[in-house]
């Protein structure tokens, strides 16, 4: 039955769009983590439901409406540049209202309710090929943009006052990585669902960081972390009928425990081959 | 010439004015400490200093420009702030930040950049730790690589805002010093922002006090003085020089800093 399933059409559409789904997820992801963003991922694919939910109210396609959806929050939470508690609370009370508007919009729609449950839980495996060439598209605009603003997205990320300083345009690098956050996380929902984006924006960089302390080098455990958790969830559910949604959500996060299992257990020896120095400040 | 020149510097929150007629000029190699207790602006001159602040009268020219086109110049080790545990970033990466952080792309490291990189963590005797994960760092560690950070691109001007806060007697004494060492062989000229004139009495030059409404500047024996900081105060202040260090009685904000030294 595996080997039949393997043959079909659809599933290597599904692969197909897992992997570009999984790429600009786990690059993007880095600065998400960074920039302790992780709420807002949730906000911006809540409000993506949103958007799909009005879509399918007004009877046009979904994934407009989510795209729609998410670019709006991404524009409004991009410009307020928020820091800390304050952007909490904000993000916190606008996504409320949004999912409040969701539900109302879907009250009012009266179609399948499987469309719903597709958009909150994910369904890869009803990709089109016309979806899959325009998943490509966005993850490569996705993907372009990171690489072009790659050095003062980090610097920024890490040290936002000396960022400014030299000169970064913090503002518009913030509206540019909410842009492209709300990119990624229409894409993403389109494989994991709503609810799950997080598994691959959050799962995968916050895994890799703990792996190692080379920024360059976390963007590419973190693609790979996401690939493999999409892939394999993709290929387990076709061994066993359970959605693919909970495989993938189960490998990122059994990545992001290992990961945590690998930092504790290293921190030891680490911290022997840094202390020589600071044990000879302090005699000093 | 002068490095840095502040003309007639004024600034206003509405109808608040924290300096007015504000000038004075950075010569080559010199240390000016920013003095003065909270809210009177210290911080607000630096952020005018970098051109990330406008103020509401005068203007400021560092090497013949407006500071915005010489930001890349200038060196800026900010309040200590600790980084994240778990962030991805080594103190190699973070003082090559300082050189090419402004840059678009991913950006190749050319074999001079990485060479500055490594004579700078040298420098301040970051090399032994340079490969670490920063935010695993102490605090003074982090410091140390902020200064490497500043000097990597080879400043004309350092400004730093109470770089020491937080910090130990010794990582100060060592902060203090890198920043010394640089404008000796350099010849860069330092502003350094500082509660406490102490940790850099050794070695400033002069001393800017921004007091509520007035301010003075000139060495720490002309500004440090009873008469001087009554006369800006407008109110009785007593300068004590206790066993070399100065000891400033009777400012608003004094029981503040008894209650943070009797905490120590």
């Amino acid at each position: 039955m595996f080997a039949q399933l393997l043959a079909q059409h659809f599933v290597h559409t599904a692969l197909w769009a897992g992997a570009v789904v999984a790429i600009v997820s786990g690059a993007i992801g880095v600065f998400v983590v960074t920039r302790g963003m992780s709420f807002a991922v949730h906000a911006i694919s809540e409000l993506g439901f949103t958007g799909a939910a009005g879509a399918l109210a007004l009877g046009i396609d979904p994934v407009l409406g989510m795209f729609g959806g998410s670019l709006l929050v991404g524009v409004v939470l991009g410009f307020l540049s928020l820091r800390g508690r304050e952007r909490d609370s904000a993000i916190g009370s606008v996504l409320a209202f949004g999912l409040g508007v969701g539900v109302l919009l879907l009250s009012l729609y009266h179609g399948y309710a499987t469309e719903a449950t597709n958009l909150l839980f994910g369904s890869i495996v009803g990709v089109s090929d016309t979806q899959l060439r325009n998943l490509v598209i966005v993850g490569a605009v996705v993907l372009a943009g990171l690489a072009m603003l790659y050095r003062p997205l980090l610097f920024s990320s890490v040290d936002p006052e000396i960022a400014a300083a030299r000169g970064v345009p913090l503002r518009a690098l913030s509206v540019a990585i909410f842009l492209l956050l709300a990119l990624t996380t229409a894409e993403a929902i389109q494989v994991v669902g709503v609810l799950l984006v997080l598994t691959l924006v959050i799962t995968p960089a916050a895994a890799a960081q703990r792996l190692t302390g080379r920024p360059a080098l976390a963007l590419v455990l973190s693609i790979a972390i996401a690939l493999v958790s999409t892939e394999g969830g993709i290929l387990l559910s076709l061994e066993k009928s359970w959605p693919t949604s909970f495989f993938i959500s189960a490998i990122s996060f059994g990545a992001y425990l290992a990961a945590r299992i690998f930092d504790l257990w290293c921190g030891r020896q680490n911290r022997l081959s840094w202390s020589p120095p600071r044990r000879l400040w302090a005699v000093r | 010439m002068s490095v840095v020149t502040v003309d007639d510097l004024a600034l206003r929150f509405g109808e608040r004015s924290l300096f007015e007629d504000l000038s004075f000029a950075l010569e080559r190699g010199e240390l000016l400490a920013v003095l003065g207790p909270n809210g009177t602006g210290k911080t607000s001159l630096i952020r005018i200093l970098l051109g990330l602040l406008q103020p509401s009268a005068g203007r400021v020219v560092i090497e013949g420009c407006p500071p915005r086109e010489r930001c890349h110049r200038i060196g800026y080790v900010p309040q200590q702030r600790v980084f994240d545990r778990d962030l991805a970033l080594r103190g190699r990466d973070l003082v090559r930040l300082g050189l090419d952080g402004h840059r678009w792309g991913f950006g190749r490291l050319e074999d001079d950049a990485r060479a500055r990189v490594g004579s700078v963590l040298a420098e301040v005797g970051a090399a032994a730790y340079a490969d670490a994960p920063v935010g695993r760092l102490s605090g003074g560690e982090q410091q140390r690589l902020r200064v490497a950070q500043a000097l990597v691109a080879d400043p004309v001007l350092i400004l730093a805002d109470e770089p020491l806060l937080s910090l130990d007697l010794a990582h100060q004494r060592d902060v203090v010093d890198l920043l010394d060492a640089r404008r000796r062989s350099a010849g860069t000229p330092i502003v350094f922002v500082t509660h406490d004139v102490n940790p850099v009495l050794h070695t400033v030059d002069r001393v800017l006090y921004l007091a509520p409404g007035s301010w003075a500047i000139g060495t720490p024996d002309e500004v440090m003085t009873s008469t001087t900081l009554s006369g800006l105060y407008g109110t009785e202040i007593d300068v004590l020089r206790v066993r070399g260090r100065v000891v400033v009685v009777g400012t608003p904000d004094d029981q503040h800093v008894h209650h943070v030294e009797n905490g120590h």
